[in-house]
């Protein structure tokens, strides 16, 4: 398992002009980029942070949309890989961490936690390349070929858990746009009615 | 306002709908078919503007949509009630909360206008839209095409999800 805010920095070094869904690692992400190709939503609603990506890469199909999703998430919605292999939109990146319990009430387990081999359920799904990895070094030296190469592709990372316990209204207020402002300054940005 | 193919009142042709959504520039049909929607499938595969993209459970269609909105698409969602219900926390965070305009078909799956309506799949959808503050228009025939315009408007002023409740199957096409 990796620090998920080492992992957002090694990757921060090859994201290019990609546009960043940062899903779960948002408030990490958040502290590296804020600009107006950074998505950091926060939780509209559990489970959906994939097909809001990959509905964004069908739209903007020149332009790479990178996806930091959650294995709670994905559970959540397993059926959207079946979509994303079906439609095969070459420039989206799921990636995806996995810290083997619900971290933000409290850390209880995802249901089978240790046991889920996700790369090889998008594989069955049907995404043409998938990866795995637990150590942060092995990742880094695998993103340029990762993010080189035609989506769509899936990597799930085993990172360490952040469990909090603090009462909702007490924990940090980290996103700075609302969600549809986020939306519309990246229309703004890309000059997209 | 009436662009129905037909002009009939006793039935809502697959074309009608195509004409509506090729009318609002549609270019996604994010769906999940129902019992009533081969016909209308079998147009949209077929259309070129068009681009579907079937889920295997209704609240996804609610987060794509939205994805493809923010990238600049004007997507629509086709599904049935059943689908609808299932699809609550979806609408809620990544229609609403997004400020999405968008148009949900829904399959009115157990409409009766004049006997009982025994389905609870239809007892519960207007009960569904109205928990949520989702507008919604029946829709039962090419003459009531003029509200699925409606509803696409309605959508765009307000940035929201407006329902068109289509309580009729699709019929054979109307060459046939």
């Amino acid at each position: 398992m990796f620090d998920t805010a080492a992992m957002l920095k090694a990757f921060a070094k090859y994201r290019g002009d990609a546009i960043v869904v940062s899903g779960r690692g948002g408030k990490h992400w958040i502290d590296i980029s804020d600009t107006a190709t950074d998505l950091p939503l926060g939780d509209p609603a559990m489970g959906g942070h994939c097909g809001f990506a990959f509905g964004l890469a069908m739209a903007l199909p020149q332009r790479k949309v990178v996806l930091f999703d959650s294995e709670g998430d994905l559970q959540m919605s397993l059926g959207v890989l079946l979509p994303v292999a079906e439609q095969k939109p070459a420039n989206f990146y799921h990636f995806m961490l996995d810290n083997e319990c619900y971290a933000t009430t409290g850390g209880q387990p995802v249901p089978n936690a240790k046991n889920v081999k996700y790369d090889q359920m998008a594989l069955a799904a049907g995404y043409p390349r998938a990866f795995a990895f637990d150590d942060l070094g092995a990742l880094t030296k695998a993103l340029p070929d990762i993010l080189e190469n035609k989506g769509p592709v899936f990597v799930a990372m085993k990172v360490k858990p952040e469990i909090e316990n603090e009462a909702i209204g007490n924990r940090r207020r980290w996103r700075t746009r609302s969600q549809p402002q986020v939306v519309r300054d990246l229309k703004k940005a890309l000059q997209i009615a | 306002m009436n662009d129905t193919v037909t002009g009939n009142t006793t039935h809502l042709s697959p074309e009608t709908v195509l004409n509506q959504m090729k009318k609002h520039g549609v270019t996604h049909v994010v769906w999940l078919p129902d019992s009533e929607t081969n016909w209308l499938y079998l147009l949209m595969k077929a259309e070129p503007s068009l681009t579907l993209v079937a889920v295997p459970r209704e609240g996804l269609a609610m987060s794509i949509a939205s994805g493809l909105h923010a990238g600049g698409k004007k997507p629509l969602v086709l599904i049935q009630n059943t689908g609808l219900m299932e699809s609550g926390d979806s609408i809620r965070g990544w229609l609403m909360g997004m400020e999405v305009p968008v148009v949900i078909m829904v399959g009115l799956r157990g409409w009766t206008r004049h006997g009982v309506t025994t389905d609870t799949a239809a007892v519960y959808t207007e009960r569904f839209l109205n928990a949520f503050n989702i507008n919604y228009y029946l829709v039962e025939s090419d003459a009531d095409s003029s509200r699925i315009e409606i509803a696409f408007k309605e959508a765009e002023t307000n940035k929201r999800p407006v329902a068109v409740l289509v309580g009729d199957e699709y019929h054979g096409f109307v060459s046939k």
